[in-house]
């Protein structure tokens, strides 16, 4: 199964013109994250901010509808965002906590809470929600994509960053510059090449553009937690949604990917072990 | 099942032998009092023994902290046949002149090696004890008494301090500064139940006799490894991780050597089986 366990598949979207103004797409995950504040399931979340508007991912914590709505959009360099899970537990002192969070910090969030080598945070987390993630990038990446290879002066220039349609996208002055994703090879982390999911498989609900149309995100609800606060947040009416088989291009890509993902990386581990040098042990 | 738990960790397919009388001494006669209920549960519950080498308590008082379950543990789980803070048990002192047979041993704190009573104590404890456990980092890793160096009153020849798996063999090591009150009950629920499959990284961990900051750079980044997550900064108790470009990047002069940044460490080891039997996924 390229997409792991997974309760319902859905389009979605924010029904809240705010949260769409500021969102990478549907802005699912800004919209369950301002639910669960405003209905205590959560007190707080640990994000991906940007506090200086640079690109910079900078681990957050968040707990208010507008610090939620301040930290949206995709950063495409790396947070290491639960290191600010201290912080929300010791700090704030919060006890039901939220995460947003890619792949591998879903595996060390689990980890954390299988294995909880460190004291009181990691039964504090309540709600992760995943994020699809198919490889992360250095800023030093990000600065040679905006200056080298689509002439910005700088990536500080840029508006809006995004990944669709085969190509890495950066808006300035409301005009889109596309560089082919091929282009991209190469400048991604070395970590990422060992990673074999792509939809947050463990997640209590996971989130990402891919399978739905502009504006529209693809949710996969996974645990019972993740289920409640999704369904709750439509019955709320702050989402809106549509069957996965109405929509184009739907299930069948965003399968491909997570696929090719895992095929790839998967080889790849074969590759490191086969030479010698050290892949994770897996129990 | 306890049985199947210590021929797994190597330990002797004998029963366990008779306990030994624990000598004469005031408390003998409170404790007899609850005797006859006492020794017809004994037999299925492990007994556990305690040893503080050179140590804070902080891991002895970690295990006090799992407030809602210790009674449980230790009234209906386990019995606790050794140790100075939690039963008034140890060898040389004024009720047990003799160290009693263990089905697990704890052991906290480095040893030193110029303290003749702890190198003794803790080579009495291997061969007395079916499984040794590393419990916390001191144990493991030495944590803070790496730093040791003697020359301080009144034994300043007291200098040398060694993780216990220098000395003995270890078969499980449970790090941490201290190690977490959740990961000990979950252990502890782990060797009551035989689940050797939650037990194998600790097992695995056992021989590890060196940990710091460094083991991410070495064992993660170096490897190629490291996708910025930011788990050790969340497991390190000193705050002594930080994040340059992505990547921890460790304030040696923070840094304890408590080895449990690698440990959390998504990348070091993942244990799927048991992240897919607790999460239904």
């Amino acid at each position: 199964m390229p997409l792991g366990t997974y309760k319902e598949a859905l389009s979605a979207r924010s029904t809240e013109q705010k949260i769409l103004d500021v969102s990478q797409d549907g802005g699912i995950v800004s919209s369950l994250l301002c639910y669960a504040l405003d209905e205590g399931i959560i007190e707080g979340a640990v994000v991906a901010g940007t506090p200086d508007e640079d690109w910079r991912p900078i681990p957050t914590v968040v707990t208010s509808s507008d610090e939620v709505i301040a930290a949206a959009g995709t950063k495409y360099s790396m947070s290491p965002t639960l290191s600010a899970l201290k912080e929300a537990t010791r700090q704030y002192g919060l006890e039901k906590v939220g995460v947003v969070a890619t792949p591998c910090q879903v595996q060390g969030l689990r980890k954390a809470k299988a294995y909880p080598f460190t004291r009181f945070v990691a039964d504090k987390v309540n709600l992760i929600i995943g994020i699809y993630c198919m490889e992360n990038f250095p800023m030093a990446s990000l600065d040679t994509f905006a200056t080298a290879k689509l002439g910005f002066d700088s990536l500080t220039d840029a508006s809006k960053m995004d990944i669709g349609k085969g190509k890495f996208w950066l808006t300035k002055d409301g005009e889109d510059k596309g560089l082919a994703i091929k282009e991209t090879h190469g400048y991604e982390q070395a970590g990422c090449n060992v990673c074999q999911d792509y939809v947050a498989e463990w997640a209590d609900v996971s989130t990402g553009s891919v399978g739905s149309p502009d504006g529209w995100s693809t949710v996969l609800t996974r645990t019972d937690a993740g289920e409640s606060v999704f369904k709750a947040a439509v019955d709320a009416g702050l989402i809106e949604t549509k069957p996965m088989d109405d929509v184009k291009p739907g299930l069948p890509l965003l399968e491909k990917l997570a696929k090719g993902k895992k095929d790839k990386n998967t080889a790849e581990r074969e590759r490191r072990a086969k030479m010698g040098v050290r892949i994770p042990a897996i129990y | 099942m306890f049985d199947k738990l210590k021929k797994a960790f190597g330990g002797s397919d004998e029963a366990p032998k008779a306990e030994k009388k624990v000598e004469a001494a005031p408390v003998k006669e409170e404790v007899k009092a609850e005797a006859p209920a006492e020794t017809k549960a004994a037999s299925a519950k492990p007994r556990i023994g305690y040893i503080h080498l050179s140590g804070c308590t902080g891991d002895a008082m970690s295990l006090t902290e799992n407030y809602d379950i210790l009674s449980t543990v230790l009234t209906d789980m386990v019995d606790i046949v050794y140790g100075q803070t939690l039963v008034d048990k140890w060898i040389h002192g004024t009720f047990a002149e003799e160290m009693p047979e263990m089905d697990v041993c704890l052991i906290e704190g480095s040893v030193c090696l110029q303290d003749e009573h702890s190198v003794h104590e803790l080579l009495e404890a291997r061969e007395k004890s079916g499984l040794i456990v590393a419990f916390g980092s001191c144990a493991v890793t030495g944590c803070f008494t790496t730093y040791a160096r003697g020359g301080q009153q009144a034994q300043p020849k007291h200098e040398a301090f060694l993780p216990i798996s220098s000395l003995v063999k270890v078969d499980a090591a449970l790090p941490g500064c201290p190690v977490a009150p959740e990961m000990i009950a979950k252990t502890v629920v782990a060797v009551c139940e035989g689940d050797l499959d939650y037990l194998k990284p600790a097992m695995d961990l056992a021989a590890c006799n060196a940990g710091c900051g460094c083991d991410v750079l070495t064992n993660v980044i170096r490897q190629g490894l490291c996708s910025g997550c930011g788990t050790c900064g969340l497991a390190c108790p000193t705050r002594a991780m930080g994040y340059s470009e992505g990547r921890p990047s460790c304030d040696r002069d923070r840094c304890i050597k408590c080895g449990t940044c690698y440990v959390m460490c998504p990348r070091s080891w993942l244990p799927e089986g048991r992240i897919k039997k607790e999460t239904g996924l």
